[in-house]
């Protein structure tokens, strides 16, 4: 009989579950860091788990591609040579919610792309992602519905939501399957937890609501009419290019190659680390001329580089509408703002040139 | 933890042999580089390599030699940053690491049998010595071919030995403008863009390959508008920070383009809506 791909936790048994998880392997999960903030860091127990927290300061995306990275070593004695290689711990992720979940897709998008960075897929391989489900919005910085994202659209190996005395879980995977089998503490579902689930569900339908006054489908037909719209000119007065926002971002991916030697100058790595788009120098040529000089092209550039640019490439938007950005901004630059302004914008020069 | 040695990194370089040097000018180097075992570099004009020097860094360097020279390929780096200037305390029999060709080149099957106009001001010769010379080993392949060629002043003009060869080729039309003339200059004097209304051309069957600065770009493909040479014929090849040349790092994007992938060479047809482009 082929197996059931739901199967339930009882509450008191997911400290059980995740100390057993961990005796086989690394496991990270949010954890509370103060000040009402959270991070992803490794637990050895299920008490340590902030179940329900808001995005981490970082998104998961650190286990993907680490803020420094090896590339390879070298040893010049013998001339120009080195050593491509790649560090990788094998991991389970729990407690991803669906915003990240999508940052996940995005970033296996770009870096399976030919030619592809295997440095980024072996990571990748080693890694088991355990869904969360977000039972209501976590804070209002928050755009979820807006990209479709408040809900879970695939890119784990299992996912639990939260019904009160038990989490209902979706066994997605082999992997997800494995891990299941080996606690032995899961139960098949009853047709209660369904039912529960698809109650969940609907109500999420009610209280997830639009945060932007325009749908998912019109987002790069808006972007692609706002390219000399004054709102770019305005987020250049108010942003200082401190980078937080692309730091932040579960879909920002740019790197910086740089090479550092040892103290004998003959050996030494060479690393890529983040680098943000928003830097004064991020594209400058040999020579000093810089092709997005103004802060408010920079911001532009932000902006496309999540919702038209990707949509052209790969028929998705890159934001996951975590709200990391705007939570993290110290300009307070809000995402959320910022597309209401175009959208408003954009109605207005579309109905003047209907009365025209 | 696990470490990993990688078979198929795209990070790895091969270990290229300096095999020639000479000082261009007093900031232009000339590298002749071969590669392991002899091999072919294999790249269309156009290219280029990241050259590293393991310890200063990486940085993308236009490829100067044609194709058509198949035992080593040449590249000419001006000394501007940290890379650039340790590749100029370089000399024959030193190594350097590289990696590539990258991006697209001049789309040379589609330049055949076509009139060619080169435009180039400044270190923009270096690619297009490259087709250039690819041109001229082929040449009943093509039409026509003009060369205009500008630079600050007669000293900063690179390759001369090789200008006056191609000057004394009945099949190459070759004039040079100096912003600055000296006392022996007995070209023209002025910007690129002077030379251009002097051409005589047949649009429909011309291609114009442009390469130079960022600035000149715009001046340049005004004038070769008003001779009415169709967009899509116009080529430029745009000048970015390639850093990974795999289209991931970000540097070189160009709105939605990754120049090191879709680039460096666009025709105007394809840039004229890119706002960021030139």
């Amino acid at each position: 009989m082929k197996k059931t791909h739901i199967a339930t936790l009882k509450k008191e048994r997911f400290d059980d579950f995740i100390s057993a998880l961990a005796r086989l392997q690394k496991v990270v999960a949010p954890v509370a860091r103060g000040n009402g903030q959270f991070a992803f860091e490794p637990v050895v127990s299920g008490n340590e788990i902030a179940l329900d927290y808001i995005p981490t300061i970082l998104p998961p995306k650190k286990y993907f591609l680490p803020q420094h990275e090896t590339l390879a070593t070298f040893d010049t004695t013998k001339g120009q040579q080195m050593e491509p290689v790649v560090a990788y711990e094998k991991m389970v992720i729990f407690g991803v919610h669906t915003c990240d979940l999508a940052g996940i897709q995005s970033l296996n998008m770009i870096f399976s792309e030919r030619p592809k960075d295997v440095n980024y897929l072996i990571r990748k391989s080693a890694i088991t992602i355990i869904g969360y489900e977000c039972n209501d919005y976590c804070d209002e910085y928050a755009s979820c519905r807006l990209v479709h994202n408040h809900t879970p659209n695939g890119g784990y190996d299992l996912f639990f939501t939260n019904l009160g005395d038990k989490f209902i879980i979706h066994i997605n995977t082999q992997a997800g399957d494995d891990i299941i089998e080996s606690a032995g503490l899961f139960e098949p579902a009853q047709a209660a937890d369904l039912k529960a689930l698809e109650q969940l569900r609907s109500d999420k339908r009610k209280l997830f609501a639009n945060e932007v006054p325009v749908v998912h489908e019109n987002i790069p037909e808006v972007f692609a009419k706002s390219f000399n719209s004054k709102v770019w000119e305005d987020l250049g007065k108010k942003c200082l290019a401190c980078g937080n926002c692309t730091n932040v971002c579960p879909t920002c991916y740019c790197f910086d190659v740089i090479d550092e030697p040892n103290l004998d100058l003959k050996t030494g790595k060479r690393y890529r680390r983040w680098d943000s788009c928003q830097s004064e120098t991020f594209a400058q040529v040999a020579g000093g001329e810089s092709f997005r000089e103004e802060r408010g092209a920079r911001q532009r550039h932000r902006f496309y580089r999540k919702f038209k640019y990707p949509m052209n490439k790969f028929s998705r938007l890159f934001c996951t509408g975590c709200g990391r950005c705007s939570r993290t901004c110290m300009a307070k630059i809000n995402l959320k703002e910022t597309l209401t302004q175009l959208v408003k914008e954009q109605a207005m020069t579309d109905l003047k040139a209907g009365n025209q | 933890m696990k470490e990993l040695i990688l078979k198929d990194s795209e990070y790895e370089i091969k270990r290229g042999k300096i095999v020639r040097t000479k000082m261009m000018t007093e900031q232009e180097k000339l590298f002749e580089i071969v590669l392991p075992g002899g091999d072919n570099l294999d790249h269309d004009p156009g290219q280029f390599v990241e050259v590293s020097i393991l310890g200063a860094g990486e940085a993308p360097i236009s490829i100067a030699s044609s194709p058509t020279k198949r035992d080593s390929f040449e590249l000419v780096v001006r000394n501007v940053g940290r890379v650039t200037g340790a590749l100029h305390k370089l000399e024959t029999g030193d190594e350097v690491g590289i990696r590539g060709p990258f991006g697209k080149g001049f789309p040379v099957r589609i330049l055949e049998g076509n009139d060619l106009l080169f435009v180039a001001a400044g270190l923009g010769l270096v690619p297009l010595r490259s087709l250039i010379n690819f041109v001229i080993d082929n040449r009943r392949d093509f039409g026509k071919v003009t060369v205009l060629l500008g630079c600050k002043t007669p000293d900063n003009m690179l390759f001369g030995d090789e200008l006056e060869s191609w000057r004394k080729r009945l099949d190459v039309n070759l004039n040079c403008t100096v912003d600055k003339a000296d006392p022996e200059w007995k070209g023209n004097v002025g910007l690129i863009t002077s030379l251009i209304p002097g051409v005589t051309l047949k649009p429909k069957r011309t291609f114009a390959v442009v390469v130079g600065p960022p600035i000149m770009y715009k001046f340049v493909i005004q004038e070769l508008l008003k001779k009415e040479i169709p967009d899509r014929q116009i080529l430029v090849s745009l000048e970015r920070h390639m850093k990974c040349g795999l289209g991931k790092c970000g540097h070189c994007q160009i709105n939605g383009i990754y120049c090191c992938q879709e680039g460096p060479v666009l025709s105007y047809d394809r840039i004229k809506s890119i706002p960021e482009a030139l």
